[in-house]
């Protein structure tokens, strides 16, 4: 009898998810939609004088992206969980944190993916400084994986919750208070003209970290709301 | 119903003075029994009477909170689940923005395959041909079922938990079910069905559990 | 087994637990009492005013004991997590969840003191600096603990993801200081050192130190009161809950 490796288990998952977004391919743009929606009203509050709004822009595109994230975090595992797939997953004798780094990652690819792709022209809509793109594209590229890690934990714990909206965000928002300042902290060092590797260093440590803890404590949490 | 004797082989199931308690209150237990190859046991018992919740100790997803399961004479835990083990619970498992085929073929990636049959013959044994590639969405309470029941076909499973079989089929789903459970029977698989009495495995006499007995060495 | 593990095996009894807490309570509130009398008579009236925050500067006889007490606290909270998820203790549980108000409230008086603190001091009611914005983050990880306490409606599954979450936030604390220090720091050095000479006068000292007691001691009377409420509607079935519940109806 052939059981299947879990290398094949990942990529089944891998696919299987990767179809159901692709089904409902339309919700997909839902994240950038409200990032847009969020950074529209910037203006609107501050005026629209360039030198007030590039001040402020890499940190606005950096919380616009990570509200619009902290959105569809709910969504990692609600239908697992409502169809029994859940279960089915927890059940199977795969390593658990290695399938839920499978679904962490379809849920960073299809979400915080083209929140990336579409923050140069959330930049440009605050007038970013060109100089300060790259390094905001570099601190986005490795503080969305990192919120999307610890997101998953907390997600993990208020699975089976019926509105757990607001208190996902409780949840979530202390343990992303250090991402955000690192993150905000490379953009406005560059913005300065000071050296930007350390707050990136820093940022690419904790995502290494929160790539192999994040999975198993998520499996954990996983196995207490489970219970 | 020809048990080998038990210092021969090691039941595929046995459960040995399990309990779970929710909030302190007794939910069932301590429950001991055995389950050999061959054999389709029915578990009987009122709604709320820990039914289902009996079973998600038994495949592992809960923790007993005393006693133990032993799957082959090996103690199942969290930390060591098993192939062995397929569970059909009341949620079925199945994914309704996929089709019948892809459903298949993720059940298959994650619990491996039985060989000698493929995810088409399987839909076709339940009577889904022809709807491979429809959106389960769309197919009824009773074909959703279905999908769930061609799952466990394919999957190399020697243990079926199965929570309500019955609900939602036609008199041909339940003949389809009595049929699976024959089969996987007589190929030296084991099953557990639970059911409130209104449809029961008609071939032979299965065993019985009434979870309402309690602390008695069944059918050991 | 040996004695002391003896004990606390018979600790984790809730009948136990409940007869000693009932024992103990009426000696802690009392000395917790008259601790914070002192302590406050003596930081309010006795110690000499500061020469350059003049009596502004009595509110740390409040805001620093809170302030060690929201940290205290929350590590109390953390290591009973940590054995509730581990050895499954339900006092352990019950002892982190009953923590975590307590710790909260202080986290709250030390946040307002701290900010009408600061009013007189750098002018605004609050700063961004880096140990009252720790503070701030500390607050929203309790109220995170509680609330997730209280959504999920098996109470031990729910204490279970609470500790968790509990201990994930501690991994957290040291780097939200960590990273607060780096992105902002204004606040002034710690004063008190426990080693090496202090740098605040003795007759200041003594009523700070009084007031480090006996907001231990208020807690630990506070933690017991709510624990032992806890216990008794944890274990509502059984047999000792309900001599309690009936010997109190007696009285």
């Amino acid at each position: 009898m052939s059981y299947g490796s879990s290398a094949s288990a990942c990529r089944a998952l891998l696919v299987r998810d990767f179809s159901l977004v692709w089904r409902r391919r339309g919700d997909a743009l839902n994240p950038v939609l409200f990032a847009v929606m969020v950074v529209m009203l910037f203006p609107f509050a501050l005026g629209p004088e360039a030198a007030v709004l590039a001040r402020i822009s890499a940190g606005t595109v950096l919380v616009a992206l990570l509200l619009a994230g902290l959105l569809s975090l709910d969504a990692l595992f609600r239908s697992d969980l409502e169809d029994g797939s859940l279960e089915q997953l927890v059940l199977s004798p795969h390593p658990l944190p290695l399938l839920l780094a499978c679904k962490i990652l379809v849920h960073w690819l299809t979400t915080a993916l083209p929140l990336i792709v579409a923050a140069p022209v959330l930049g440009e809509l605050l007038y970013l400084p060109r100089d300060v793109l790259p390094v905001m594209m570099a601190a986005l590229a490795l503080s969305t994986p990192l919120l999307s890690l610890i997101g998953a934990v907390c997600v993990a714990l208020t699975v089976g919750m019926r509105r757990s909206g607001m208190l996902l965000a409780l949840l979530v928002l202390p343990l992303y208070v250090p991402v955000l300042i690192f993150a905000a902290g490379a953009c406005n060092a560059a913005q300065q003209g000071l050296p930007v590797l350390a707050p990136l260093l820093w940022l690419g440590a904790a995502l290494a970290l929160a790539l192999v803890l994040a999975p198993l404590a998520c499996a954990a949490a996983l196995r207490i709301s489970l219970s | 119903m020809n048990s080998p004797t038990p210092d021969e082989a090691p039941p595929l199931l046995q459960a040995r003075g399990l309990t779970y308690l929710r909030n302190d209150e007794p939910i069932f237990g301590p429950l001991s029994f055995r389950l050999y190859a061959g054999d389709v046991v029915l578990m009987e018992g009122d709604n709320g009477s820990g039914k289902t919740t009996l079973l998600k100790v038994l495949s592992g997803l809960l923790e007993p909170s005393a006693g133990t399961v032993l799957l082959n004479g090996e103690p199942l835990t969290l930390a060591r689940l098993s192939h062995q083990v397929s569970l059909l619970g009341h949620l079925l498992g199945i994914k309704g923005d996929l089709s019948p085929l892809q459903n298949l073929r993720f059940a298959i990636g994650l619990g491996g395959l039985r060989p000698g049959i493929t995810p088409h013959q399987a839909l076709k044994s339940v009577g889904l041909e022809g709807y491979e590639d429809v959106p389960v969405r769309q197919l009824s309470a009773g074909q959703k079922k279905r999908v769930a029941l061609a799952r466990l076909l394919l999957v190399p499973a020697a243990l079926w938990l199965l929570d309500e079989p019955y609900a939602n089929l036609d008199r041909d789903g339940i003949a389809l079910v009595n049929r699976l459970l024959e089969l996987h029977a007589l190929r030296g698989g084991a099953a557990l069905i639970t059911s409130h009495g209104a449809y029961a495995y008609t071939s032979g006499t299965p065993r019985r559990i009434d979870l309402r007995d309690t602390a008695v060495e069944q059918a050991a | 087994m040996n004695p002391l593990l003896l004990w606390f095996h018979k600790l984790g009894s809730p009948p136990y637990f409940y007869r000693l807490a009932g024992r103990l309570l009426p000696w802690l509130w009392g000395l917790a009492l008259i601790g914070l009398v002192a302590g406050l008579y003596g930081g309010l009236v006795l110690a000499p005013a500061d020469y350059q925050q003049s009596d502004a500067f009595r509110i740390i006889y409040v805001h620093v004991p809170s302030a060690w007490m929201s940290m205290f606290i929350y590590a109390f909270m953390a290591a009973n997590g940590f054995v509730a998820l581990v050895w499954r203790i339900k006092l352990s549980e019950t002892l982190a969840m009953a923590a975590a108000p307590i710790g909260a409230a202080f986290t709250a008086i030390c946040l307002a003191t701290g900010s009408i603190w600061g009013k007189p001091m750098w002018g605004t009611w609050w700063t961004w600096d880096a140990r009252l914005t720790s503070e701030l983050v500390l607050l929203f990880l309790y109220l995170g603990v509680i609330g997730l306490y209280h959504a999920i409606e098996d109470r031990r599954q729910a204490s279970r993801a609470a500790a968790f979450l509990a201990l994930i936030g501690i991994v957290n604390l040291p780097i939200v200081h960590f990273s607060v220090k780096w992105w902002n720091t204004l606040h002034q050095g710690s004063t008190v050192k426990l080693f090496g000479p202090s740098l605040i006068d003795g007759r200041m000292l003594w009523p700070l130190l009084v007031m480090a007691l006996a907001t231990k001691l208020l807690f630990a009377a506070s933690l017991l009161s709510r624990a032992r409420v806890d216990l008794l509607e944890l274990e509502a079935g059984k047999e000792w809950a309900r001599q309690v519940a009936l010997a109190g109806e007696r009285t």
